[in-house]
């Protein structure tokens, strides 16, 4: 049974389409890639997966008894957000929203599971800091702290070590991966680093306002399509 | 020293100093999240609404507030909607809405009445323009508004922070930023009466932006805001008793004062 299955997806702003054709299915615990150039529609189909654009075209099926809604979402990060008074722990504990349900105020389980995902992020004394203070690499592990919170099946991961030095980079993909392997989390991560997502991910969506390529990262490989697009060098 | 007590047997200064912290409260932990969603001028395009209606509202002879507030309240939905989705974006749709109000509002009382005290008080505000009702529905309003805010906390934190990621793990998004632009805008007409409608948003982004000086939690934040807040009016308020000067401008000039000391505390 897939955990994720788009059949037919279609999307449009006013009235132009601006991705089209996308079938594919995901079993759970893969690790897709969603590559593409700018303005592919990557963005798009995320928004879609999210329940936040709603397709013109098509399907869109989770299985497993996986809602859009217990998605763990780690979007990019916004101006907004760089000067925001908040601390660790308040940011993580947020991931807990979509179990208050009718409550009002976060459970003890919910701390419980923001504690544990911390710890598992290696964040744990950064508990009392202040978002805003720290270095790149550690607000992201935050928010996949948070993202954690929100989900025990799938990770959305929209560009997740933009903006990041190549250390930072290099153990974010590592936790990305951890989660996926230990955890059985389904990864779904749109990513420019196209070298990374053929080491790291399972599965390749290839997006070109169209469904270009799906397939497993080793297909990729093979494929005239990740040639081109690199530029002639081989993975 | 006994003049000091004094000033508290009066009616007028009791009911001020009640309802005016009340307000307070409210409009501090209300200006941290609008502050920080950048909605920071919505308090002040608001209250030039607020005018317009209080103006237009003395004109027909009918209850201030009776009228004010639910203008005051559409136009805040209306604002986050057109700002949404309109073509015109958010800053430039404030401006034009409070400065159509406060056409309409000045128009209307050159028309009708010229400009009086009741107009000035409106303009600059006055302890003494709070009645005996407008005080009882000042306290009952601002109290929903500190209670809707503290239940409702986790979520307007997590709408406030990021509102891609609350929208996407299902919270209506929309639901608690018109929540949150209905209480500005009851708090708004509310502490109009008091602080003025050129000066009441000031009293919405003064404490936020102080208590970001010296905070770095968003819970400290809120918890300082609220108490600069309540400090700047009663101190304040009590300045403009014995010195004579508008309540309204001794309050923001209170705030101004604490948020330098919490710029220079926070450079440390």
């Amino acid at each position: 049974m897939a955990i994720l299955q788009c059949e037919n997806l279609c999307f449009a702003y006013d009235g132009s389409t601006v991705l089209e054709g996308v079938n594919f299915s995901l079993k759970a615990g893969s690790y897709l890639c969603i590559v593409g150039e700018n303005g592919s529609g990557k963005s798009t189909l995320m928004k879609g997966l999210l329940g936040l654009k709603a397709p013109d075209g098509g399907h869109i099926t989770f299985g497993e008894g996986l809602k859009s809604t217990e998605i763990g979402y780690l979007p990019q990060q916004t101006q907004l957000q760089r000067d925001f008074p908040a601390s660790v722990w308040e940011v993580v504990l947020s991931g807990c929203l979509n179990s208050l349900g009718r409550r009002l105020f976060y459970s003890a389980e919910d701390k419980k599971r923001a504690a544990y995902n911390m710890e598992r992020m290696g964040i744990e004394e950064l508990r009392d800091r202040s978002y805003q203070e720290l270095s790149g690499g550690q607000q992201q592990r935050v928010l996949l702290a948070r993202a954690l919170c929100a989900t025990k099946k799938m990770l959305l991961l929209d560009e997740p070590v933009t903006g990041l030095d190549p250390i930072a980079t290099g153990e974010m993909y590592n936790l990305i991966k951890l989660v996926n392997l230990c955890d059985n989390i389904t990864v779904i991560m749109v990513s420019h680093d196209i070298h990374a997502a053929a080491r790291y991910a399972t599965h390749i969506l290839h997006l070109g306002q169209k469904q270009l390529f799906f397939g497993t990262a080793a297909e990729y490989r093979e494929s005239d399509l990740a040639r081109r697009f690199l530029g002639g060098n081989r993975l | 020293m006994s003049e000091f007590w004094h000033m508290f047997s009066f009616h007028f200064m009791q009911r001020a100093l009640l309802v005016g912290g009340l307000i307070s409260l409210c409009a501090a932990l209300l200006g941290v999240s609008l502050v920080l969603k950048r909605y920071s001028m919505i308090g002040d395009g608001l209250s030039h609404v607020g005018f317009g209606a209080l103006a237009i509202a003395s004109a027909l002879h009918v209850a201030p507030l009776a009228v004010a507030v639910p203008v005051v309240v559409v136009t805040a939905v209306l604002l986050l909607r057109l700002s949404q989705n309109g073509k015109i974006k958010g800053d430039a749709m404030i401006a034009i809405i409070s400065s159509s109000a406060l056409a309409i509002g000045v128009i209307c009382v050159s028309v009708t009445t010229g400009m009086n005290t009741e107009v000035s008080s409106y303009m600059f505000g006055s302890v003494l323009s709070l009645s005996r009702s407008d005080a009882i529905l000042s306290a009952i309003l601002s109290t929903v508004v500190l209670l809707l805010f503290v239940l409702f906390y986790p979520r307007l934190f997590a709408v406030t922070f990021d509102e891609n990621f609350s929208k996407a793990t299902g919270t209506r998004t929309e639901l608690y930023n018109t929540l949150l632009a209905v209480l500005t805008a009851i708090t708004v007409v509310l502490g109009m009466r008091m602080m003025g409608a050129l000066l009441i948003s000031s009293l919405i982004i003064f404490p936020a932006l102080s208590a970001m000086r010296v905070c770095r939690s968003f819970k400290r934040v809120v918890i300082c805001a609220a108490c600069f807040s309540l400090t700047c009016f009663v101190v304040g308020t009590i300045a403009s008793y014995f010195l004579e000067t508008p309540t309204g401008a001794s309050i923001v000039a209170a705030n101004l004062l604490c948020f330098c000391i919490c710029c220079v505390i926070g450079k440390k």
